[in-house]
């Protein structure tokens, strides 16, 4: 018994260094936002108590509402889409040989271009003058203008996420499909199963854990999303694309509003962090009957 | 010498061992059998000291190694799964853990040439795992134990994964080379008749308890336990609930008589036994007990024959050395002499008995 | 239930230079229980996806009840196969993994209930119906994998692939002798692909032994144990197997080593290598009838002694009962009747039982 808490002391004593660093690194910055979060300032570093007013002023502004919506919205249709989107693709990717090599480095590609080549890349891409996109629909007569049109300005953003991050979806989903034995299939072709049916029951059990992972990361990104629509839209036409993100950097930056900002930021943070919770709860409330004692291959 | 006092390991509500309390000895070969999930492999890891017991000690040559890590012990380990460097040849696989220790190379060349000679290698020494046969690749991960010299050897189901004849062939050769060893050596397996070709001691293990602790051919003739005698068993014991009233047994749901008379134990519940080879078509004594059943099943090997049949509520299986054929639901009747019944009490513990011969 | 004919049949996977399978003549039966029997790589795997339809052959046909099926597909092939690691839907209960076959196939739901609990009466999984698949042990979804095979009533044949590998011994029998019973009961035609002889001959009517892609022999279990066709199926069927010995031939006699057996050859064999078959359990030991026998290892595996030992440098083994004394300095006598004699491995005689000794 001794041993045993000896050792765990030790490993204690390990992972010290790594705490350290998140304290520096995560921890430090989120206190100083706390502080200004509950405080005001009238320059000259002198700073008053304020308690949770600046908390009430942003939960029941109006201004917030509408940009929670409008990021709620956002990040909705991005996951609608861009889940099954992803598990299509992947389902239609060759397992093996050189077709899977190509398909794997076509779909890395977009992952690789920054945020802000992104933005601009889609921002050229769309205008009526000289983009290919704009000025194409333009010319089969179809009445398109992102910068001015609300619709257009949704439909743009939202296009260019799924271009850009739909092929996330599909590589964790890839990894996850190539990992089923051929057994299975194999199987489910004896006991008649259809398509849907193998779907069903041999790839989205085995795909659920990527799945999920999957689901996490496209909702943090998209709800957190800031430069793309910043290069694209600007947040425009009128507050149409203004999303928390857009928003929290006008009031801190623009405004100089720190105190609002700050509570704003923490807001954030903890719709982020609920919404994860969420997800992570109800897509693992299956695994709890995994078997205790390791069970055989699965 | 290895030695286990009291090891007990749990994993969540789960108990995996049980009181575990062994000795080995250096030069002996252990084997550990019981089915899956009885305890084998946790206690192997143990053994080798990956995993910690709740409580317990675990000494070597008397000095307690729970503290000591893995690398620190001189232990080899061989699984299941057959575990090799997948790019490096044969020679260099089995030189591996001399170049770890850091022999010197004519040293190694030696070493690993006398083990490669032992264990039919020499052919291969230029290959890589991957181009042999499974039998060769157990071969490899053998060798590699062998070489390191170990003070303890853990084989964990060795065999497991080859073909049936592979299986027989390397079971015929493991009981020299584990002398060549002088290590402690412990081998797991579920298979009886496995035990049985490679000897030494045997401990029973039963839901991570020891049933039985004993050499392995006495362990099997005279099991001290119903659950030893089980798992100590291919093809399954034969067994039946009866009764002793006044030094006659009868079925316990009935009044059938089993025509054994014997003295010396009281009246009440018994658990009679008798393996399936043990039972034969012929009387060969006078006091022979004779079994009546009814067939359900025949199956035929070519050289012998395994009688399904039903006595009571049992099932019963009985071995013929030649090949017989019998209609699925004729009664059957087979004679076994006194000496090859197992009787166990109401604790399931095995009853010293005699008949009185007077059936 | 269908007879299946294979016409021709071979298999070579695309870019391999060599054949999985070479071109065999097979016909087996409506009703019957086959055994494919072989070491690993022998392409036993290979012919049963052939007959399923999972994989289709670069050469040949397949037939059943007379009927070309090789461009059909798995489904409608209409078959059951088991395969060698469990298959199970995690996501699925115990009882909707076995209803699963007959509800892709449309079949009513109070059959379906009937079924179902047939299969879980047959595996002894009654407590575990409602269970969710994934909690099981390996043994148990192994069943479950058997199960779905055996739940169709209405299949062409029922297909294994060493579907006992996962399995602990104790339970190994008790699934062995359930499948020989749900053979005798329904019989479905049932083929078995295995490595381990007791699971083939026990289970088969008729094993087909295969080696390196070929069939060696087809035979029942009494005809492979005492007249082997080459001296591969001799050494595989028993355990342990055939003793293979050299010999010399002598007008009607083999002679090994300076003992003469008298024997019917057939066929002319000039200058091939001749050899001498005899099972262990067919040399008899005594103190002092036949040749003498440097013993070089007893194996006491309790239901009998293998005595392992050397005539003249030759290796050879023989097996005495459990009970039966051995002698100090043992010698061995043959039971004539039952050598073989095979030229460059295949046999082309037997002991006539004319001999003295």
């Amino acid at each position: 018994m001794s041993i045993q808490k000896a050792q765990n002391n030790k490993a204690w004593f390990m992972v010290l260094p790594v705490l350290i660093l998140v304290a520096i690194s995560a921890i430090i910055p989120l206190m100083t936002v706390v502080n200004y979060s509950v405080q005001d300032t009238f320059g000259n570093n002198e700073f008053f108590w304020v308690g949770t007013e600046w908390f009430q002023e942003i939960l029941s502004s109006e201004r917030f509402h509408n940009a929670l919506l409008r990021t709620l919205l956002f990040s909705g249709l991005i996951l609608a889409i861009e889940i099954p989107l992803g598990i299509l693709i992947a389902l239609a990717m060759p397992k093996r040989g050189w077709g899977a090599s190509v398909c794997l480095v076509l779909m890395a590609l977009p992952l690789l271009i920054p945020w802000n080549v992104v933005g601009t890349i889609w921002q050229v891409f769309g205008r009526v003058d000289i983009g290919l996109l704009g000025h194409g629909l333009a010319s089969l007569g179809i009445d398109y203008n992102y910068t001015q049109n609300n619709l257009d300005a949704w439909l743009t953003l939202i296009l260019m996420d799924v271009w850009h991050w739909t092929s996330l979806v599909v590589l964790l989903c890839y990894s996850g499909l190539v990992s089923i034995p051929e057994v299975y299939y194999q199987a489910a072709r004896i006991d008649g199963a259809t398509r849907w049916a193998v779907f069903r029951f041999i790839q989205l059990p085995k795909i659920k854990r990527v799945l999920l992972i999957a689901v996490l990361l496209r909702f943090m990104d998209s709800f957190m999303i800031y430069t793309e629509p910043f290069v694209v839209t600007g947040g425009g036409p009128g507050n149409i694309t203004t999303f928390l993100s857009i928003d929290l950097v006008q009031m801190a930056v623009g405004q100089f509003d720190l105190g609002p900002a700050a509570a704003m930021s923490l807001i954030y943070f903890l719709i982020i962090l609920l919404v994860c919770w969420v997800f992570y709860t109800v897509m693992t409330s299956y695994d709890n009957d995994e078997p205790t004692s390791g069970g055989g291959p699965q | 010498m290895l030695e286990l006092r009291n090891i007990t390991r749990h994993q969540g509500e789960d108990v995996l061992l049980d009181d575990i309390s062994l000795s080995m000895q250096r030069g002996e070969l252990n084997i550990l059998l019981g089915p899956t999930l009885s305890g084998k492999t946790s206690l192997m890891r143990i053994m080798a000291g990956l995993d910690k017991p709740d409580s317990g000690e675990l000494l070597f040559d008397g000095v307690s190694v729970l503290g000591m890590a893995v690398q620190k012990r001189n232990v080899a380990m061989v699984y299941q799964q057959f575990i090799n460097y997948p790019s490096l040849t044969v020679f260099e696989n089995i030189a591996s853990p001399l170049r770890v220790a850091r022999v010197e190379t004519s040293q190694i060349n030696r070493q690993v040439a006398e083990v490669a000679e032992l264990l039919q290698m020499t052919q291969v020494l230029d290959r890589t795992p991957d181009t042999l046969s499974g039998g060769q690749q157990q071969r490899v991960a053998l060798a590699r134990a062998l070489v390191k010299k170990a003070d303890l050897v853990l084989l964990d189901e060795p065999l497991a994964n080859l073909d049936y004849k592979l299986r027989e062939e390397l079971r015929a050769e493991l009981p020299a080379l584990f002398a060549a060893m002088g290590a402690v050596l412990v081998y797991a397996t579920t298979e009886p008749t496995e035990a049985l070709v490679l000897g030494g001691d045997t401990v029973c293990l039963h839901e991570g308890r020891v049933e039985q602790f004993a050499p392995t051919l006495d362990l099997y003739r005279t099991p001290a336990s119903l659950r030893s005698a089980k798992i100590f068993s291919d093809p399954p014991l034969n067994s039946a609930k009866v009764e002793c009233v006044a030094g006659e047994l009868a079925f316990a749901n009935s009044q059938q008589k089993l025509g054994i008379n014997i003295e010396q134990i009281p009246d009440g519940n018994y658990t009679l036994a008798v393996r399936p080879h043990h039972l034969g078509r012929e009387r060969d004594g006078l006091d022979d007990i004779e079994v009546k059943g009814s067939v359900s099943v025949t199956e035929l090997t070519g050289s012998e024959t395994f009688v399904h049949f039903s006595m009571e509520d049992n099932s019963w299986v009985a071995l013929l050395r030649d090949v017989q054929n019998f209609a699925v639901a004729n009664t059957v009747v087979f004679y076994v002499q006194p000496q090859h019944l197992f009787l166990f009490d109401s604790d399931d513990a095995l009853v010293e008995w005699q008949s009185t011969g007077k059936s | 239930m269908a007879s299946i004919r294979l016409q021709s049949l071979a298999h070579r996977y695309p870019s391999a230079p060599d054949y999985a399978l070479h071109s065999m003549q097979q016909s087996w039966s409506d009703g019957g229980a086959y055994a494919l029997l072989g070491p690993s790589g022998c392409g036993k795997t290979t012919l049963l996806n052939i007959i399923s339809g999972l994989l289709r052959p670069s050469e040949g046909r397949v037939l059943f009840d007379d009927i070309d099926v090789t461009d059909r597909t798995t489904e409608q092939r209409n078959i059951a196969q088991v395969f060698q690691f469990p298959v199970v839907y995690d996501t699925m209960t115990v009882a909707d993994n076995l209803a699963f076959p007959l509800r892709n196939r449309g079949i009513a739901k109070n059959e379906i209930e009937k079924r179902v609990a047939d299969v879980l009466q047959m595996l002894d999984l009654q407590e575990r119906a409602n269970d969710r698949a994934r909690s099981l042990t390996a043994d148990d979804k192994q069943k479950i994998s058997l199960g779905r095979g055996l739940v169709r009533t209405d299949v062409q044949a029922i297909l294994f692939d060493e579907p006992l590998t996962v399995i602990d011994p104790h339970l190994k029998w008790q699934l062995r002798t359930e499948l020989k019973k749900i053979h005798q009961r329904f019989q479905h035609t049932m083929i078995y692909v295995t490595h381990d002889q007791t699971e083939a001959l026990t289970f088969a009517d008729e094993v087909i032994v295969m080696y390196e892609g070929a069939v060696v022999q087809v035979g029942t279990p009494q005809q492979l144990f005492e007249t082997p066709e080459h001296t591969f199926v001799g050494k595989f069927i028993g355990s342990p197997g055939m003793n293979v010995l050299p010999c010399e031939i002598d007008g009607i006699d083999a002679v090994f080593v300076g003992t003469k057996f008298s024997v019917n050859i057939t066929g002319d064999n000039p200058a091939a290598r001749f050899e001498l078959g005899i099972r262990p359990e067919h040399i008899k030991l005594s103190s002092s009838e036949g040749m003498p026998l440097t013993v070089t290892a007893l194996e006491d595996v309790g239901r009998h002694v293998i005595v392992r030992g050397e005539i003249a440098g030759v290796a050879l083994c023989a097996l005495v009962k459990d009970g039966v004394a051995i002698p100090e300095n043992p010698c061995v006598s043959f039971d004539s009747t039952r050598i073989n004699l095979y030229a460059d491995g295949y046999r082309v005689g037997s002991g006539r039982g004319d001999d003295t000794i």
